[in-house]
């Protein structure tokens, strides 16, 4: 929003922070201004003598200020499904997470493959006010896997990228098609790797699926795709994304694209570098996800992607269920984990056992998606969007979700551990979340 | 590449007229300047002369056309003779050896020249080995249709007086189009400059190694132009496939007044017809007898091809070379 000229200008100062861009690589303590919702100043010298009257003050403590979180995979329910999520809980469950910006697969009811959706989703996150909300253009009409979508118009609407959402684009010519047309617009294809044929199964194929008589989803189902999408991007030049990566092969794929200098990049989501197949134990359905939670192996092969940079983005994979489609017997309950709020204590594990700096972390949670998608958010800059997070990276306790915010609580990890907790959250200078602090 | 200027010394010397591709810019000249004669020759009024007088000519089409083939039956007539058109429908017959076993019946009746059209790509090649007489090719699938560049040629050259050193943009569906494959070699040959335009489905994969430039954004591929040709785009690839709609079509790579803002202010706009108003080409565009030339293109289809019988029925009397 912009402010009539001339008027006073709301004017923010937030002292005593730790400041951490990881776009510019900074770390410092020092102080924030922002002024009408954007960053005026920031730095060590700033208000280190005094603040002017007439400037709001919000003291940091000492504590974290970065970015706000960039979630480039989130499903919102809504339209269609509003009893799982609308735009309105899914983005106060963003902001009690510290994302200020969130993509939306197009996988709901109606599928948001015209002009008409994408307009919608930016109408009703203007309406509810919290985080950004952004959404990805289906890339075939339907969902169905033939049609490509009117990429151009959609573009100009809005949408920020295409995808299928949970599906794979199964089809190689319609997959060539949508790379190459996708050009024309300078937009990205974010593929679902799962090769629809062997992804029959409902968790990791392996030991532990035979012992408990479940049918298992080989990880050979994830790299088939993205080996022959990486030949597809070859031929076409293309721009393409694989999402949520679970195996070490596709991630390997992935790097030994990059080393070749294709135009890729990838995420996956903290339940692939946290858990394994292991949580599936007594048939937990809280544990089924799509692609499925793998071997050891396989999330140590993950997290040394998300370390070497291999994989540009963390996102949740938000996936809210209500309790009736996960208490079912496990193969005919949804695959998902509601994790807006559990993104970045998760993620900050990975910097608590000492496998990645801070500053790199936090960089595959904020400029790292945002620039793949071109959203110009995720990074502390003068002039930019007061978009950020403040953060105790250290705060000890228990993954609730019985307290979380989204109206659905289907997560695996109640009880996890964690270390790290989001104080405020603040959008376009707007304080849009402050914790309850512990009495 | 090098251009030698072009001269109309070296005739044409070839028996049939498959392609633009490997002809030299002196026998595309030739062509041309002979076409040129007849221009003002149609715009007379007894226009009929005797040059291919007892001479036959089968205009044989395996795919519909109205223009093209009235095109050629007007040259035809107009010098003098007898012609015949054989339309049939292909899709109605077997590959292969049918389309032999016609050449042989009809070569069997001895015609002078076979127009021929085709939806397959080489098939007017492959007929023109089994026949004694000339064969023109009246457009074969995707490969070639030598007689819309030449007429496209010989508008421009009247329009603007030369071809060489000219900034050329052939738009829309270069992937399926002889037109644009014709096009590309004769003004390439001829020392034009030329740029095609489309969304990179309707890109056919290394077209820049015909000596073009590719662009997906019409108001950069369009900048400084002097000629702006549209394609036609067939309604079958607007259909999710190539292009995901007529509507994204027309908003993005449809000419209109202002994406041609972008060329030169008296670019002349081609089209080889017939057009879809509303997809490729605004109607007021296409109308705006200022801009387009594609009635006049209409005009020159019959002389270039008056020309073409000429040139291939009187160097076969002098005994030329087979190609």
């Amino acid at each position: 929003m912009t402010i009539a000229t001339g008027g006073p200008k709301h004017r923010t100062a937030f002292l005593d922070a730790r400041i951490l861009d990881p776009a510019s690589g900074t770390d410092q303590r020092g102080s924030v201004l922002v002024e009408d919702g954007r960053i005026a100043d920031f730095g060590p010298e700033l208000f280190s003598e005094s603040v002017p009257d007439g400037v709001r003050v919000i003291d940091c403590g000492g504590y974290c200020l970065a970015p706000g979180l960039v979630d480039m995979r989130v499903q919102l329910r809504e339209p269609g499904e509003e009893h799982k999520e609308t735009i309105g809980s899914g983005a106060r469950a963003a902001a009690a997470g510290g994302v200020t910006s969130m993509v939306a697969l197009p996988n709901t009811e109606p599928v948001i493959d015209d002009g008409a959706g994408v307009e919608f989703i930016a109408r009703r996150a203007r309406d509810v006010k919290l985080g950004k909300v952004y959404t990805y253009g289906a890339a075939t009409v339907g969902l169905a896997g033939q049609q490509l979508t009117e990429f151009g118009l959609l573009t100009e609407y809005g949408a920020v990228g295409f995808t299928d959402g949970t599906k794979a684009i199964a089809d190689a010519q319609v997959m060539r098609r949508a790379l190459s047309y996708a050009r024309t617009f300078d937009t990205v294809i974010l593929q679902h790797p799962e090769e629809p044929s062997l992804a029959g199964g409902v968790m990791n194929g392996g030991a532990l699926a035979t012992r408990l008589g479940l049918s298992g989803i080989p990880t050979q189902a994830e790299v088939i795709p993205v080996e022959r999408d990486l030949r597809l991007v070859e031929l076409t030049g293309g721009r393409y994304h694989a999402a949520h990566l679970s195996t070490a092969a596709a991630v390997e794929a992935i790097r030994q694209a990059k080393a070749r200098g294709l135009p890729v990049t990838c995420d996956t989501a903290p339940h692939y570098i946290t858990l394994t197949e292991e949580a599936v134990g007594d048939y937990r359905t809280f544990a089924k996800t799509s692609p499925p939670l793998r071997s050891e192996t396989d999330r140590q092969a993950v997290l040394a992607g998300v370390v070497d940079g291999t994989i540009d983005a963390i996102a949740s994979d938000h996936a809210p269920h209500d309790q009736e489609s996960k208490r079912l017997p496990f193969a005919a309950a949804e695959p998902g984990i509601a994790g807006l709020e559990t993104l970045l204590a998760l993620s900050l594990g990975l910097y608590h056992e000492g496998h990645i700096g801070l500053i790199e972390l936090l960089s595959r949670l904020t400029c790292g998606p945002s620039d793949l998608l071109g959203l110009g958010a995720g990074r502390i800059v003068k002039g930019g969007p007061a978009d950020l997070v403040l953060f105790d990276a250290e705060a000890s306790g228990h993954i609730e979700p019985d307290d979380f915010v989204s109206k659905s609580k289907n997560s695996p990890f109640d009880g996890h551990p964690i270390r790290g907790k989001v104080l405020k959250t603040i959008v376009d200078g707007r304080v849009i979340f402050t914790a309850e602090t512990d009495a | 590449m090098t251009i030698a200027k072009a001269s109309s010394e070296t005739g044409f010397r070839h028996r049939h007229l498959l392609g633009i591709e490997g002809l030299s810019a002196g026998e595309i000249t030739y062509l041309l300047d002979l076409a040129e004669r007849y221009v003002e020759l149609n715009r007379k009024a007894g226009k009929t002369g005797d040059l291919l007088a007892g001479l036959t000519v089968i205009n044989l089409f395996f795919e519909s056309s109205t223009r093209t083939r009235t095109s050629f039956e007007l040259a035809a007539k107009r010098l003098g003779a007898n012609v015949v058109n054989m339309q049939i429908a292909w899709s109605s017959i077997k590959k292969g050896e049918t389309l032999l076993d016609t050449a042989m019946t009809l070569n069997a009746m001895h015609p002078d020249v076979l127009v021929v059209r085709h939806p397959d790509s080489g098939a007017v090649n492959l007929l023109s080995q089994k026949v004694n007489g000339s064969v023109i090719n009246g457009g074969d699938g995707s490969h070639e249709h030598p007689t819309q560049a030449l007429l496209d040629a010989l508008t421009i050259r009247r329009r603007r007086g030369r071809l060489d050193g000219l900034l050329v943009a052939i738009c829309g569906d270069i992937a399926h189009s002889r037109v644009a494959r014709s096009n590309i070699h004769l003004l390439t040959t001829m020392g034009a400059t030329v740029r095609v335009i489309a969304p990179p489905t309707l890109l056919p994969s290394r077209i820049e190694d015909l000596g073009v430039e590719a662009f997906f954004d019409m108001r950069k591929g369009l900048a400084d132009c002097d000629i702006v040709m549209m394609l036609r785009l067939q309604s079958e690839r607007m259909q999710g496939t190539y292009v995901p709609s007529t509507r994204e079509y027309f908003r993005f790579f449809g000419l209109d007044q202002e994406k041609l803002r972008a060329a030169k202010p008296d670019a002349l706009i081609m089209h080889p017809g017939p057009m879809n108003r509303g997809v490729e080409i605004d109607s007021e565009l296409a109308d705006d007898i200022h801009r387009s030339v594609i009635r006049e293109q209409v005009e020159m289809g019959v002389a270039v091809r008056m020309a073409c019988l000429e040139a291939l029925t009187t160097q076969k009397a002098a005994g030329g070379p087979d190609r």
